[in-house]
C-alpha cells in the first residue's frame, strides 16, 4: 500500500512548469546572498533562463493532458494556454526589469525571485481545478506581486502602492475565501467539476440562495483582482506608485491569470445558475468600460492613464464573460494575450523613457520622442493603436471577437456601448500619439538615452506578438477555440 | 437526518448562543456584583510591578520583527513534523522524501536567512 | 511541398534588407541584394516550373489558414498553372532585366536604397497576385502593387509634380479597387468562399437564369477593378502622369507587369466572365475604345514617355479586347510580347533620357543614330514589333487578338487594323524625331554603360523572336481555342495597315518634315482636341474633382464635419470630461474609503446574486 502513494509519473510532468518555476526561483533566492554585486545580474539570465525552460515543460505537461493529484489540478488546453501566457509575462517583465533594477538599486536577487514565485503561482491558477489550489495558487501570485509592488522600499510612492495593495487585497482575499467556506458547506466539495454536478444535479442541490451568496463572495474577490467595477478602486494608485516593470507585469500575469480562475470557477462550476451571475457580470463589465475609459481621459500621468485603460480593457474581457459561451471563452482568452503583449509593451516604453528615478512619466514629457528616437516612438505608437482596437493589430481582434461573442449571445445594448467605449478610448491614446510626434521636443525627449538591451528585445517582441495576433490570429484563436471547452 | 440546510447548522448556531450569552454572563456579573475603586495605585500600568520609564511607544530595532517572524515560521514548521511522526509508519518512504523535499527547502531559506545578516546582531550594517 | 513561397519570400528579403540595413550599405551591396534576390526568384520559378512537368492541374500550396470568420475561410494559398506560369516567367524574367538596367540608370540619383527596396518590395506584390490562389490574397498583392506604384511614381518627392502623380494613381485606382472588394464581398454571399477552386465549379454549374444577375454584376465590378490597375476608359488617366517616376519604373510597373494585372484577372476570372455574357461585350468594347482613343492621343505627343504611355494604354486596350472577345489566351500572348516590347521602348527611352542628361522631348533631339547607335537599333527592333510586321512577337500576338475580334464581330476587327496603324506611325514617329535629321538640342549624349545595355540587348531579342513561343497553345487546356482559323486576307490587311503607319511617319518625319506642322494646322481644332487629351483631365477636373472638393469644403467640412459632428464630438468630449471629474472623485487615494467600496461593491453583489437571485 504505500508504494502507491507516489503520484504517478504522469502526475509530476502535470505540474512540470510549476517544480521547474520553484526550482529557479529558489535557485535565484540562495545564490543572490552568494554572488558579489557585480555578478548579480546574472540572476536575471537565470529567471529568463528558468522561465524558457518553464515554457517549454508548458508543452511536455500539454503532451499529458487530464486531471493529477485527485483532480486537484487538470492539463487543458485552457491552462496550457495561460500558464504559457503568464510565463511569457514572466519573460517580457524580466526583460524589462534588468536594466531598470540596476538604475534604481543595484542588488536585485529577490526581485527576479519574486517574479518567479508570481509566476509560479499563476501558472497554479491556470490548472487549478479545485477551490483551494485556486485559493494557493492566487496567494502565492499575489503575495509575491504585493512585495514586488513595494520592491523599491526607500521609495514612498512604492511604499504607497504596496501597503494599499495588500491591505484591500487581502480583503478582498478573505471575501473568496469565505465563499469558498460557504460553497464547500453548501455542496460538500471543493472540486469545480464535483460543485457543477451537485449544483445541476435537482435533488442534490443546495438552495439557491446559499449557492448565491458564495458565487456573489467569490465574484467579489475575482473581481477585485481583475480590477472590475465596483473593485476596481486600488488599481490606478497602485499601478501608479509601483515600479513601472511591475506595473507592466501585474496589469498583464496577474490579471490573466485572474480571469483564467474566474471563467474556470464561472463557466463550470457555477455554470448551473449562469441565469443569476450573468446580469451581475454584465453590470460589472458595462461600469467598469465606463470607468476606466472615462477616468482615462483626464490623466497627465502616463502610468496612471495605463491604469485606468487596464481596467477599461478587463470591462471588454468582462463582456466576453458576461457572454456565457464558447466563443466567448475563446475571445477572452485571445484578448488577454494580446492585451499582455500591448500592455507590456506600452509598459515597457514607459520603463525605458522614465528614467532614473521615474522623473518623466507624464504624458507631455513624451513630446517630440518621435523625433528623438523615432524606433521607439514607431513601438510604442503600434502598442498604443493595438490598445484602441485598429486593425491590423492584436487589440482589434481581440475587439472582434469579444464584440462577435457578445452579439452572439444577444447582448446587443453591451456590444453598442463596448463599441462606444472603444471610440472614447482612441482619445486618450491618440494623445499620447499627438503629444510624441507633433509636439517640439521637451527637456525629457532631448536627454532620452539609448534604449537597453533588455528592453529593446522586450519592445521588439511585444511589437511582433501585437502584429502576429493582428495579422494572423488564427495562429492563437484556433488554439483557445480549441481549448475553451473546459472540464466539466 | 435534517430535511433542509438551516437545520444542520442548528447546532452551530445554538453553540454561537450559548458561548455570547456565558461571556456576555461573565461581564454582567462582574459589572454587577464588582466593586469600583479608583485609586492612582489601581490606575497604575502594573499595579505592585516596576514603574514604567518613559513612553511605550519606541523604535525598536527591526531586527527584532525578523527574530519574532523567523521564529514563528520554524515554530510552524516543527509542528508540522508531530503529525508526521503519528504516521510516519504508515506513509514510509513516500512520507520521508517528501519530508525531506519539505525540511530541504526550508534549510535553503534559512541559509538564505544567515547570509543575509539577519542572525547577525553586531552594528556594522550586514555584507552585500 | 515544391516550397512557392520562396518565389515571393526572395524578393521580399530583399527588401527587408535593402529597406532597414541599405541606408548604411555601399552601392554595390544594394545592387548585390536587389538584383541577387529577384535572380534567385527567377531561377526557383524556373526549377518550379521545370519540375512541375506538364502543369495539366494547378500545383497549389496552403501555408496556413489566414482567416477564419463563420462560413468563409481563406488560406494563404500560392498556386502554379500554365496561366501563372507565363506570368511568372515574365514578372521575374523582364524584372530581373530591369533591376539590372537600374543599377546603372539610377547611379546618380539620391536614395538610391529606398528605390530598391521599393522594387523588389514590387516583386513580391506582384508575385503574391499571380500566384494566389483566392481572390483576397490576389487581393493583398493587388493593393501592394498599388501601394509600391504609388511609391515609386513619387520616388523624386520633392517635385510637386511627382507628388500630385503619385496621389493621382493611388486615387484613382482607389476607385477601381472599390469595384474588386465589393465583387469579393458578393462572391462571398454568393459562394461562400473566395477560393478560385471553390467560386469556379459553382459558377460552371449555375442555371443560367441565375447567372445572368449576380454573375453579370461581379464580373462587372471585377472589370471595375481591371480598368483601373489596367488604365482603361474611364480610369485610364493615371499612367500617362505615372511617367514622372524613374523611366525603369514606368517599363517594369506602367508597361510589363503591373498594369497588365487587370488583364490577367480577367483571364484568371474567366470562368465567371464566360458565364456572363452581357459583361464580355462591355469588356470588349471598352478595351476597343480605349486602344482606339489611346493611339489617336499618342498621335500628337512630343514628350518622349508620353507618347509610350498611351502607347501604353492602347496596347492594354488590345489586350483587353482579346479577353473580352473570349480570346484569353491571344490576350494573355499579347500581354507576354508586350511586356517584352514595351519595356523595351521604355528601357530605350529611358537610354536616350540618359544620354540627353534628362531631356524627354522629342523636339529637342533628332540625329541621335549616329551618336548611340546601340540604342537606336534596340529601339528599332521594338518599334517592329509593336508595330506587327512579321515575323517579329508584336505581329503574333497582335494578329491573334484581330482574328479573334474578327470572329466575334467585323466591325471590332476594322477599328483595330485602324488602331495599328495609328500605333505603327506614332511609334515611328518617335523613333524618327529622336534618331533621324538634325540635332535639334544642344546636348552631348553619350552612350549608356553596360549594365544598360545589357538588358536592352536581350529584350531585344525576345522582342524580335518572342512570337515564336508558343503561348496560346500552351493555354489551351485553360482556354479552348475559338473557333478562329487564320485568314491570310485578314492578316495581309493588318499588316499593310502597320506598314502604312510606318510609311506615313517616314514621309512626315522625315522625307518631308515640314508637313506634320502643316497638317496639324489645318486640322486646327481637331488637332487641338487631340493634342489636349480630350480634354479629359480637365472634364474630370471639371465635373468630379472641383464638385467633390468644393463640396467637401461646403457642405461636409463647414457644414457637416463643423457644425454637427465638431458640435456632437465636442458636446460628448464636454460630458465625458465632467464624468471623469465625477469619478476622480471617488479616487480619493485614502485607504479607508477604498475599503469602504469595495465593502458596498460586494454588498451590491450580494444583495444582487444571493438574495435577490439575479436580475432576471
Amino acid at each position: 500500500m504505500p508504494a502507491s502513494l507516489f503520484p504517478p509519473y504522469e502526475d509530476l510532468l502535470r505540474i512540470l512548469p510549476e517544480i521547474v518555476l520553484t526550482i529557479a526561483g529558489t535557485l535565484v533566492m540562495v545564490l543572490e546572498p552568494a554572488l558579489r554585486p557585480e555578478r548579480k545580474r546574472l540572476l536575471g539570465g537565470i529567471a529568463i533562463a528558468g522561465l524558457l525552460v518553464a515554457l517549454w515543460g508548458t508543452a511536455v505537461a500539454n503532451l499529458f493532458r487530464g486531471p493529477a493529484f485527485h483532480q486537484m489540478v487538470v492539463v487543458d488546453g485552457f491552462a496550457t494556454f495561460f500558464r504559457a501566457l503568464v510565463i511569457v509575462v514572466g519573460i517580457l517583465a524580466v526583460l524589462c526589469s534588468i536594466h531598470y533594477l540596476q538604475r534604481e538599486r543595484p542588488d536585485s536577487g529577490e526581485y527576479y525571485a519574486l517574479v518567479l514565485f508570481s509566476v509560479v503561482g499563476q501558472s497554479v491558477m491556470a490548472a487549478a481545478n479545485e477551490l483551494i489550489m485556486i485559493f494557493i495558487g492566487l496567494e502565492i501570485s499575489s503575495i509575491a506581486t504585493y512585495v514586488l509592488a513595494g520592491y523599491l522600499r526607500d521609495d514612498r510612492r512604492n511604499n504607497e502602492s504596496a501597503i494599499k495593495y495588500f491591505l484591500l487585497g487581502s480583503f478582498a482575499t478573505a471575501f473568496l475565501l469565505y465563499g469558498i467556506a460557504w460553497i464547500y458547506g453548501a455542496a460538500g466539495t471543493t472540486n469545480l467539476v464535483e460543485i457543477r454536478r451537485v449544483l445541476s444535479t435537482p435533488e442534490l442541490a443546495p438552495p439557491r440562495f446559499l449557492v448565491g451568496v458564495s458565487a456573489a463572495l467569490m465574484f467579489v474577490g475575482f473581481a477585485f483582482k481583475v480590477s472590475a467595477a465596483p473593485f476596481q478602486v486600488w488599481a490606478p494608485d497602485v499601478y501608479q506608485g509601483a515600479p513601472a516593470p511591475v506595473t507592466a507585469f501585474m496589469s498583464a500575469g496577474p490579471k490573466a491569470a485572474a480571469f483564467a480562475i474566474f471563467l474556470r470557477v464561472y463557466m463550470t462550476a457555477f455554470e448551473p445558475i449562469s441565469n443569476r451571475w450573468e446580469p451581475v457580470v454584465w453590470l460589472s463589465a458595462l461600469a467598469t468600460m465606463f470607468v476606466g475609459n472615462f477616468a482615462a481621459l483626464l490623466q497627465n500621468n502616463i502610468k496612471r492613464l495605463l491604469a485606468y485603460s487596464s481596467i477599461a480593457h478587463a470591462g471588454y474581457v468582462m463582456v466576453a464573460v458576461s457572454a456565457h459561451s464558447e466563443i466567448g471563452t475563446a475571445a477572452a482568452m485571445f484578448y488577454l494575450a494580446a492585451y499582455a503583449f500591448m500592455n507590456v509593451g506600452a509598459f515597457a516604453v514607459v520603463t525605458h523613457f522614465a528614467r532614473q528615478g521615474e522623473k518623466y512619466v507624464d504624458v507631455d514629457d513624451l513630446a517630440g520622442l518621435g523625433h528623438r528616437q523615432p524606433v521607439t516612438a514607431a513601438l510604442f505608437s503600434i502598442f498604443l493603436l493595438s490598445l484602441i482596437g485598429i486593425p491590423l493589430t492584436g487589440g482589434f481582434f481581440g475587439k472582434f471577437y469579444i464584440f462577435k461573442a457578445a452579439l452572439e449571445a444577444k447582448l446587443y445594448w453591451l456590444t453598442v456601448i463596448g463599441l462606444l467605449n472603444s471610440a472614447v478610448a482612441a482619445y486618450y491614446y491618440l494623445r499620447i500619439l499627438v503629444v510624441m510626434y507633433f509636439h517640439e521636443p521637451g527637456e525629457a525627449a532631448q536627454t532620452v538615452s539609448p534604449v537597453a538591451p533588455g528592453v529593446k528585445i522586450a519592445l521588439w517582441a511585444s511589437a511582433a506578438g501585437t502584429l502576429l495576433l493582428g495579422i494572423f490570429p488564427s495562429v492563437i484563436l484556433d488554439f483557445a477555440d480549441r481549448s475553451a471547452a473546459l472540464m466539466k | 437526518m435534517p430535511s433542509s440546510y438551516p437545520e444542520q447548522y442548528f447546532p452551530i448556531v445554538l453553540q454561537i448562543a450559548i458561548a455570547m450569552a456565558i461571556a456576555g454572563a461573565m461581564v454582567a456579573a462582574s459589572y454587577l456584583l464588582g466593586k469600583r475603586v479608583r485609586n492612582p495605585v489601581k490606575d497604575s500600568a502594573y499595579e505592585s510591578g516596576m514603574v514604567p520609564v518613559g513612553t511605550a511607544r519606541e523604535r525598536f530595532s527591526v531586527k527584532f520583527y525578523l527574530v519574532a517572524m523567523i521564529f514563528i515560521l520554524f515554530d510552524v514548521e516543527v509542528v508540522f513534523l508531530y503529525p508526521w511522526a503519528v504516521v510516519y509508519r504508515d506513509l514510509g518512504l513516500y512520507g520521508f522524501l517528501v519530508m525531506f523535499l519539505f525540511f530541504d527547502l526550508v534549510l535553503w531559506g534559512f541559509y538564505y536567512m544567515w547570509k543575509k545578516g539577519v542572525l547577525d546582531w553586531s552594528e556594522e550594517p550586514p555584507r552585500s | 511541398m515544391r516550397h512557392l513561397w520562396l518565389i515571393p519570400a526572395l524578393p521580399f528579403a530583399g527588401f527587408l534588407l535593402n529597406g532597414i540595413f541599405g541606408r548604411r550599405a555601399s552601392k554595390a551591396v544594394v545592387n548585390a541584394i536587389a538584383v541577387g534576390s529577384v535572380a534567385l526568384s527567377f531561377l526557383w520559378v524556373v526549377k518550379t516550373l521545370l519540375s512541375l512537368g506538364g502543369m495539366e492541374t494547378p500545383h497549389a500550396e496552403r501555408y496556413f489558414t489566414w482567416i477564419e470568420s463563420g462560413i468563409l475561410n481563406v488560406g494563404f494559398e500560392l498556386a502554379v498553372d500554365r496561366l501563372t506560369a507565363v506570368m511568372l516567367l515574365v514578372v521575374t524574367g523582364v524584372g530581373l532585366l530591369i533591376h539590372i538596367y537600374s543599377t546603372g540608370y539610377m547611379a546618380h540619383e539620391g536614395g538610391y536604397y529606398r528605390f530598391f527596396a521599393y522594387m523588389n518590395l514590387f516583386m513580391f506584390f506582384m508575385l503574391i497576385l499571380v500566384m494566389a490562389n483566392n481572390y483576397l490574397l490576389m487581393f493583398v498583392g493587388w493593393e501592394g502593387v498599388g501601394l509600391c506604384s504609388y511609391l515609386l511614381i513619387g520616388f523624386f518627392f520633392l517635385r510637386r509634380s511627382a507628388s500630385t502623380a503619385a496621389n493621382k494613381a493611388f486615387i484613382v485606382n482607389r476607385i477601381g479597387d472599390f469595384g474588386f472588394a465589393l465583387a469579393m464581398f458578393l462572391m462571398v454571399v454568393q459562394f461562400g468562399t473566395l477560393d478560385f477552386a471553390g467560386i469556379y465549379p459553382a459558377a460552371a454549374e449555375m442555371p443560367a437564369e441565375q447567372t445572368a444577375g449576380i454573375l453579370t454584376a461581379i464580373a462587372l465590378l471585377l472589370f471595375v477593378g481591371a480598368t483601373g490597375k489596367s488604365a482603361q476608359l474611364p480610369l485610364y488617366v493615371w499612367l500617362p502622369d505615372a511617367m514622372e517616376g524613374p523611366t525603369p519604373v514606368s517599363a517594369l510597373i506602367h508597361a510589363a507587369t503591373m498594369v497588365t494585372a487587370g488583364v490577367y484577372m480577367v483571364a484568371r476570372s474567366s470562368a465567371l466572365f464566360l458565364q456572363a455574357p452581357l459583361a464580355m461585350d462591355v469588356v470588349a468594347i471598352v478595351g476597343l475604345l480605349t486602344a482606339v482613343m489611346a493611339a489617336t492621343i499618342g498621335l500628337t505627343q512630343f514628350d518622349i514617355k508620353k507618347v509610350f504611355a498611351y502607347s501604353t494604354v492602347s496596347q492594354l486596350g488590345y489586350m483587353v479586347l482579346a479577353v473580352g472577345v473570349g480570346a484569353f489566351g491571344a490576350g494573355i500572348f499579347h500581354l507576354m510580347t508586350h511586356a517584352f516590347f514595351k519595356a523595351l521602348l521604355f528601357l530605350g527611352a529611358g537610354s536616350v533620357i540618359h544620354a540627353l542628361s534628362g531631356e524627354q522631348d522629342l523636339r529637342a533631339m533628332g540625329g541621335l543614330r549616329k551618336k548611340i547607335p546601340l540604342t537606336f537599333a534596340t529601339l528599332l527592333c521594338a518599334a517592329v514589333a509593336i508595330a506587327g510586321v512579321p515575323p517579329f512577337s508584336g505581329f503574333f500576338s497582335k494578329d491573334e487578338i484581330l482574328l479573334a475580334a474578327h470572329h466575334h464581330a467585323p466591325w471590332m476587327y476594322w477599328v483595330g487594323v485602324i488602331t495599328a496603324a495609328m500605333t505603327a506611325f506614332y511609334v515611328f514617329r518617335a523613333i524618327f524625331m529622336a534618331f533621324f535629321g538634325d540635332s535639334r538640342g544642344h546636348h552631348h549624349p553619350h552612350e549608356s554603360p553596360p549594365s544598360m545595355i545589357l538588358p536592352l540587348a536581350v529584350l531585344a531579342l525576345l522582342s524580335l523572336a518572342g512570337g515564336f513561343i508558343p503561348v496560346p497553345r500552351f493555354l489551351e487546356p485553360l482556354f479552348p481555342a475559338e473557333g478562329a482559323h487564320h485568314d491570310f486576307a485578314l492578316v495581309a490587311v493588318s499588316v499593310g495597315a502597320g506598314l502604312l503607319g510606318i510609311g506615313l511617319a517616314w514621309l512626315f518625319y522625315v522625307s518631308k518634315p515640314g508637313l506634320a506642322d502643316s497638317a496639324a494646322a489645318r486640322l486646327g481644332a481637331l488637332y487641338r482636341l487631340v493634342y489636349n487629351k480630350y480634354f479629359v483631365d480637365e472634364i474630370y477636373d471639371a465635373t468630379v474633382v472641383r464638385p467633390l472638393i468644393g463640396g467637401s469644403r461646403a457642405v461636409l467640412w463647414r457644414g457637416v464635419d463643423a457644425g454637427v459632428i465638431d458640435g456632437a464630438v465636442n458636446g460628448i468630449a464636454q460630458r465625458s470630461r465632467d464624468l471623469g471629474i465625477l469619478l476622480r472623485m471617488f479616487q480619493s487615494g485614502n485607504i479607508r474609503s477604498y475599503a469602504a467600496w469595495v465593502l458596498l461593491g460586494s454588498v451590491f453583489v450580494l444583495a444582487v446574486l444571493g438574495v435577490m437571485g439575479g436580475l432576471r
